[in-house]
């Protein structure tokens, strides 16, 4: 009796654990498009789970993406040493060169803060910095975000703005303790107010996944020259005004592109930028600058 | 056949070993590499471990894992959530509809197999993208993609092999 009810349920079992897994793997396809749905509907609560996952793995994407830089160093340093001579040369014009467009701006400074002083202008807004090394990029191909090394106890917080050497790069979309995630320009889904420098042509600079952004909303008749700067406008309140965000490089009939400032595939250390309205400046901001 | 907790242990061990491999390849994929262009066509390490694992050991790397992976891969990247689940659970699937050749074929086959996974992939991807941004993105960061990681698959695998036979055999 028994051997023969054993075989039956191993009879029985086999297309059963067949029908399971079939089964499972639908489960799961529709487990995955459920995700998506709720990644859509509630995305606060996917967000604080993002970051304490990615709070979690922090520590490790640190780690490993040392030894990553200290190999990227390397390779540079050998190909600038080759260079070093033409590089020293150019730099001497350009060190000239910078010398007087110091003494334009001492003189300017000066000039501005007289003109100020009498037109009892309201002051810039304050600023503080946090300095945060990249530990990680997605290495996919619709987004463009960065992990850095600075998190909610380090005074980040979500909108603030990501600044590298010469330029914008992101902002912050998401903050965990120790961690914190940029949405680099390029990414689709950012917009940012900007004007255009010399024309002061306001606009909207969107990223399309692409090494370059695009203006949107400019008027078709807008004088745009290819090599005029673009600078955020700080219109919406998010970020300063007058901030460098890149550089137009081609204008014609497929819209206008701008090729930003930053190199962001190099990046590796960013400052986030806690930007104050002069309006909203109620507590003290003694360790700004 | 009673194991002692000490070889239970190691049993043990052993057996996450391609979930450990997974995980830190897919940590691996995120370190930023200073190459202009590079983040967008970086390879999609974890579809090759899966890919790998499915077809030799598909007890330790069932779809449940799989998709446990993708899932850790959407919370890491913050891309939507759902897409690297889907698309793994997906590749496992294809693998599993067609163990039977796969275990028993020659290298070359099995790249050739994996490139037709990776071509899926690039479409899945593409797609639910595309949905959740209501619009049509561009293809060709999806295809240079999946063309970089067949030319990475040699490389993982003969390390994926290596970790086979270092803790799964004997």
């Amino acid at each position: 009796m028994k051997p023969r009810n054993s075989g039956s349920v191993v009879r029985l079992a086999a297309p059963l654990r067949a029908l399971a897994q079939r089964f499972s793997f639908l489960l799961l396809v529709l487990a995955s498009i459920a995700l998506m749905m709720v990644g859509r509907i509630d995305a606060l609560s996917v967000d604080s789970a993002r970051a304490r996952v990615t709070d979690a793995f922090a520590p490790i994407l640190d780690a490993i993406s040392r030894p990553a830089a200290t190999a990227a160093h390397v390779v540079e340093s050998v190909v600038e040493v080759q260079n070093a001579f033409e590089e020293n040369q150019r730099l001497k014009a350009e060190n000239a060169r910078l010398l007087q467009w110091k003494q334009a701006a001492l003189r300017l400074e000066a000039e501005n803060i007289s003109l100020r002083s009498l037109l009892k202008a309201t002051p810039e807004p304050s600023s503080s910095f946090i300095t945060a090394r990249v530990i990680a990029a997605p290495g996919s191909s619709f987004l463009r975000t960065l992990v850095v090394t600075a998190g909610r106890r380090d005074g980040v917080r979500k909108g603030q703005a990501a600044i590298a050497g010469s330029g914008l790069v992101g902002r912050v979309i998401e903050v965990g303790e120790w961690s914190s995630r940029v949405l680099l320009l390029t990414d689709i889904n950012t917009r940012i107010p900007v004007v255009l420098e010399r024309s002061r042509q306001r606009a909207v600079m969107a990223g399309d996944n692409s090494d370059q952004t695009r203006l949107l909303y400019l008027p078709p008749e807008a004088p745009v020259q290819v090599g005029e700067r673009v600078v955020t406008s700080g219109h919406g309140g998010q970020f300063p005004p007058g901030l460098p965000v890149g550089v137009v490089s081609s204008a014609g009939e497929r819209g206008v592109r701008v090729q930003p400032n930053v190199d962001l595939s190099r990046v590796e250390h960013l400052q986030l930028v806690e930007f104050t309205l002069p309006g909203s400046e109620t507590e003290p901001s003694s360790e700004s600058k | 056949m009673t194991l002692t907790l000490w070889q239970r242990l190691d049993k043990t061990g052993r057996n996450l070993a391609p979930f450990a491999v997974t995980v830190m390849l897919a940590l691996a994929g995120m370190i930023p590499v200073p190459l202009p262009g590079y983040a967008s066509v970086a390879p999609f390490l974890t579809a090759v471990v899966v890919y790998y694992w499915a077809i030799h050991r598909p007890d330790l790397m069932g779809p449940g894992t799989a998709f446990l992976i993708g899932l850790l891969q959407d919370l890491l990247t913050g891309g939507p959530l759902g897409v690297n689940a889907l698309v793994l659970v997906l590749v496992h699937w294809a693998v599993s509809s067609q163990r039977r050749v796969l275990v028993s074929s020659t290298f070359a086959l099995m790249w050739f197999g994996f490139g037709l996974v990776m071509m899926g992939v690039a479409c899945i991807q593409w797609l639910a993208f595309s949905a959740l941004q209501a619009t049509v993105l561009p293809f060709r960061p999806a295809l240079f993609q999946a063309l970089l990681t067949m030319a990475f698959f040699p490389a993982i695998a003969w390390m994926l092999i290596r970790v086979h036979r270092a803790f799964l055999q004997g």
